[in-house]
């Protein structure tokens, strides 16, 4: 006989008992109180025998699945613990008949649970003066609240609150969480100044256009909504939104609000595309709107070279990464670091160089959340010369060093191998010297270490070369 | 400036918001406010508070801060030519009002946008205040979501993401070309450049809660919840293929949480350039299963595409139906012995069905009847799979296979 329906601690006490006595699930009867009429005598005292040990996910589920409405409740969740006491696994058998039911129970109440979280309407009681004090009526379709009144708890903090429901009451008030009798709607103010400000708001930020009763219903059952302020207007929205539709549709298109004009002028006018840019600066404001090639498209910006005008060394890398493009400069991606490393290696300081690549905008694949890198092609890396030759107009550095083939092709013009350009001073036009080496990306992507590792010493001899050509 | 009583502002603030899909409350951290002594608290799952008869979820109070626009994009209903009624709120009205609401349990917190007055950082800088207010003197726990500017300054970016949960840029729509024509004041680049300074700024953040010593405070975190995005189908000439095109690049490239697909519908005092016509509400929807086929299915673009027509996604069947019609070699499926990424492929399965299975089928061979507990229907699955009590047989390869999914041709139009 269980005195409190829904109370976890009072079913488990008795089953607790039961399954230590042994007591097989088809010789117990477990009735409520409210049914009145028999005890059930038979297993009450049985001796207790060593606590049975259940897995932590049932017990869980059984403290939700007690508050289940169902009068079978009780005695379907002691046959599963009597069989989860025999069978670790029966959890897992998700097409078990008990198993499946008790799902079915859990999901019902963590859904009543989740919509008591939605709907619960507070009313507010007073409190001018210091903490605010706010009470609910509600009607849940489980009982539920002391699986629900914690979350408020958690939410409520700072003010008083009661919710009331027919089978108990929860009161927050001095900091402490209390538990009382159930009550009725009477119990708490009937309305509340801010409810015409929300259904205000619910009218308004419904659109008419769009009508989908079902979706509605489907998410907030009928059985919640006379509790619910703004319901009542459902069926006068409801009633208007064809109309308000039918008016938009026919309504003529109206002459423009005679403010635009005023208005539109604070809008900042673009900055012409400036190709004879005077400055590094307007070279890199002009890089970044460059629409030459379609690559612009997809990628965040155009980043130009970065570094001081007089640098004497020049570094051309491939194109910015992905990092480079959402920060808009040249060599801070994984690549970048590695490069920053071997300079420093090379006796060479990365604030007197002049970076930047033969490409200025990212070409990528997307790959679900990342971007993958793809080489240029020759004719985007021909197109962009148009920028790397002005980059070289202004910095006219002593020395140009070519991370990579694509650089090669941005510097040369023409494609040529690392392999027969590595190694030797080239003289290009114009009085600059090249040096031709790999990208530091290449370093990267090596899966055998010790070739990496050669690479790499090769790698910043080439730096320290153009150093000392350059000095 | 004109002081209309505040139930006015809202209706009108609340009214210009609408378009905007978005309501989530959820993906942020969890946060109660036990130690604040103040109010607020999020989960990590998203509450919706109400639904408005439009069938969309009502879980944030979303509201513009003002519908003036300096800006002229033609879809919106707020654009400097319309002739809407104009309102505006002070940060203090809009804070009053989300407190209001939360205390009474009707929200989960603010979504706030704003049209475009004096400048973007100017209108940035009075988002960011609302947040500023809530949070530091009102101890506000609940969930915040910011638009971001486009083109507002870096720094004002950098200090939404210390207040909200959620940042957002609309791309609006999903072509160069359709932005060009409809949004002229709003470049593509700049919006871009944006989302990639949210996405910097949480980077920065993770990467400075990694740096941290032991026993230092933690620092702040940075829009937990990420950014999101909205494109507008139906306004301009874009094809589907267009729109998941541009947003496989925005999720590679940004780290979206959402993109949202809003079925352009007819706003009161429309530019003459717009359809006005019912909203596309079906070919939303595809557009929706075809993100989560992207996300969550495995599949790639091309993938879908495969079972579309033109660039354009089948109306009466979902896009993992017309792609597995056009697929049939891969089928029948076993279902007790198939991989996981398989089984994600069968029409009729979804992911949560696939993990019981997977589950289900360690313990005992899977038949029909089993199935029927785990999925929602099982009909759907017949002609695509096996089981010990179960061999389509002809069925798979069948030429009026389409007809039994596809409804008659009456009920499509009822539908769209």
């Amino acid at each position: 006989m269980l005195q409190a329906p829904g109370d976890f601690a009072e079913w488990r006490r008795a089953a607790r008992g039961l399954l230590a006595g042994g007591v097989p699930p088809d010789e117990v009867s477990w009735r409520g109180s409210e049914d009145g009429a028999s005890l059930f005598g038979d297993a009450a005292g049985a001796t207790r025998q060593g606590a049975a040990s259940l897995p932590r996910e049932l017990v869980e589920i059984a403290e939700r699945v007690i508050c289940h409405r169902d009068p079978e409740v009780p005695a379907r969740l002691y046959r599963i613990i009597w069989r989860a006491a025999r069978d670790r696994q029966l959890l897992a058998r998700t097409t078990d008949r008990d198993v499946d039911w008790l799902r079915g129970a859990d999901k019902a109440i963590r859904r009543d649970v989740h919509k008591m979280h939605a709907f619960v309407r507070f009313r507010r009681l007073g409190g001018e003066a210091g903490r605010e004090r706010f009470a609910a009526w509600f009607e849940p379709t489980h009982r539920i609240l002391r699986l629900t009144a914690p979350f408020f708890q958690r939410r409520f903090y700072g003010m008083d609150w009661a919710i009331v429901t027919p089978d108990a009451r929860a009161i927050w008030h001095d900091e402490t969480l209390a538990y009382g009798p159930g009550g009725m709607k009477q119990d708490v103010p009937d309305s509340d100044v801010v409810e015409d400000q929300w259904r205000t708001y619910y009218g308004a930020i419904f659109n008419p256009a769009r009508v989908k009763i079902d979706a509605m219903r489907a998410e907030m059952p009928k059985k919640y909504w006379h509790n619910l302020p703004e319901a009542q207007d459902i069926a006068p929205l409801l009633a208007g939104a064809e109309a308000r539709v039918e008016r938009m549709r026919e309504a003529a298109v109206s002459l423009a609000n005679p403010l635009t004009d005023k208005w539109r002028t604070r809008v900042p006018d673009e900055l012409a595309l400036d190709d004879d840019a005077k400055t590094l600066g307007e070279l890199a404001r002009a890089v970044d709107r460059c629409t030459r090639c379609p690559l612009y498209c997809n990628a965040t910006q155009g980043v130009a070279g970065e570094g001081p005008e007089r640098a004497r060394i020049m570094l051309v890398g491939e194109q910015p990464g992905d990092q480079e493009d959402l920060q808009g400069r040249p060599f801070v991606g994984p690549a970048g670091q590695l490069l920053s490393e071997a300079l420093e290696e090379a006796g060479l300081d990365r604030a007197r160089l002049f970076l930047t690549n033969a490409v200025k905008h990212f070409k990528f694949e997307p790959r679900g959340k990342r971007r993958l890198h793809q080489n240029p092609t020759t004719g985007e890396i021909d197109i962009c010369r148009w920028w790397l030759d002005k980059e070289r107009a202004f910095v006219q550095p002593d020395m140009i060093v070519t991370l990579g083939a694509s650089a090669l092709r941005g510097v040369m013009g023409k494609s040529a191998s690392i392999k027969s350009m590595r190694g030797a001073v080239h003289e290009l036009e114009g009085g600059s010297k090249l040096i031709a080496t790999i990208h530091p990306s290449f370093l990267l992507r090596l899966p055998d270490r010790e070739r990496a590792a050669e690479e790499r010493v090769m790698f910043v001899a080439d730096l320290i070369r153009a150093r000392k050509l350059a000095a | 400036m004109s002081a209309k009583p505040i139930l006015e502002k809202l209706r009108i603030l609340a009214d210009a918001a609408k378009y905007d899909a978005s309501c989530a409350s959820s993906g942020t951290v969890k946060r109660d406010s036990v130690a604040s002594k103040g109010i607020g608290s999020t989960e990590g799952m998203g509450i919706c508070h109400s639904y408005a008869p439009d069938g969309r979820c009502i879980s944030l109070l979303k509201i513009l801060l003002t519908n003036f626009c300096i800006y002229d994009c033609r879809f919106c209903i707020n654009r400097a030519s319309s002739n809407v009624e104009r309102a505006r709120f002070s940060p203090q009205e809009v804070v009053r009002l989300t407190l209001d609401f939360y205390k009474r349990n009707y929200i989960e917190g603010l979504f706030l946008s704003s049209g475009i007055i004096r400048s973007e950082d100017y209108t940035m800088e009075q988002l960011v205040e609302v947040a500023r207010i809530l949070r530091e003197e009102h101890r506000f726990g609940g969930y915040i979501h910011l638009k971001t500017i486009a083109g507002a300054d870096p720094g004002l970016i950098a200090l939404a993401g210390l207040y909200a949960d959620r940042l957002s840029t609309n791309v609006e729509l999903p072509t160069e070309a359709g932005l060009q024509s409809f949004a002229p004041e709003k470049k593509p680049e700049t919006i871009r450049k944006t989302m990639a300074s949210v996405r910097v700024g949480a980077e920065e953040a993770i990467e400075a809660t990694r740096g941290r010593l032991i026993g230092k405070a933690k620092p702040p975190r940075f829009a937990p919840a990420g950014q999101s995005t909205q494109m507008i189908v139906g306004a301009d000439a874009a094809r589907d293929d267009d729109i998941l095109k541009t947003a496989t690049n925005l999720y590679s490239g940004y780290q979206l949480r959402r993109v949202y697909y809003s079925a352009y519908s007819p706003i009161p005092d429309a530019s003459q350039d717009l359809p006005p016509v019912r909203p596309p509400l079906m070919r939303e929807h595809r557009l929706y299963q075809a993100d989560w086929l992207l996300r969550f299915y495995g599949f790639a673009r091309a993938e879908i595409m495969e079972g579309a027509n033109g660039g354009m996604l089948d109306l009466s069947i979902d896009p993992k139906l017309a792609w597995a019609l056009q697929r049939r070699e891969v089928f029948p499926v076993d279902i007790n012995r198939a991989p996981r990424e398989l089984l994600l492929r069968v029409p009729g399965l979804g992911t949560r069905a696939v993990d019981r299975i997977v589950a289900g089928r360690r313990l005992t061979k899977l038949r029909l009847t089993d199935l029927a507990k785990l999925t929602a229907s099982v009909k759907k699955l017949l002609p695509f799979i096996v089981t010990p009590d179960w061999r389509p047989g002809m069925l798979t390869d069948s030429a009026d296979l389409r007809a039994r999914f596809a409804p008659p041709p009456e009920q499509l139009a009822l539908a769209l």
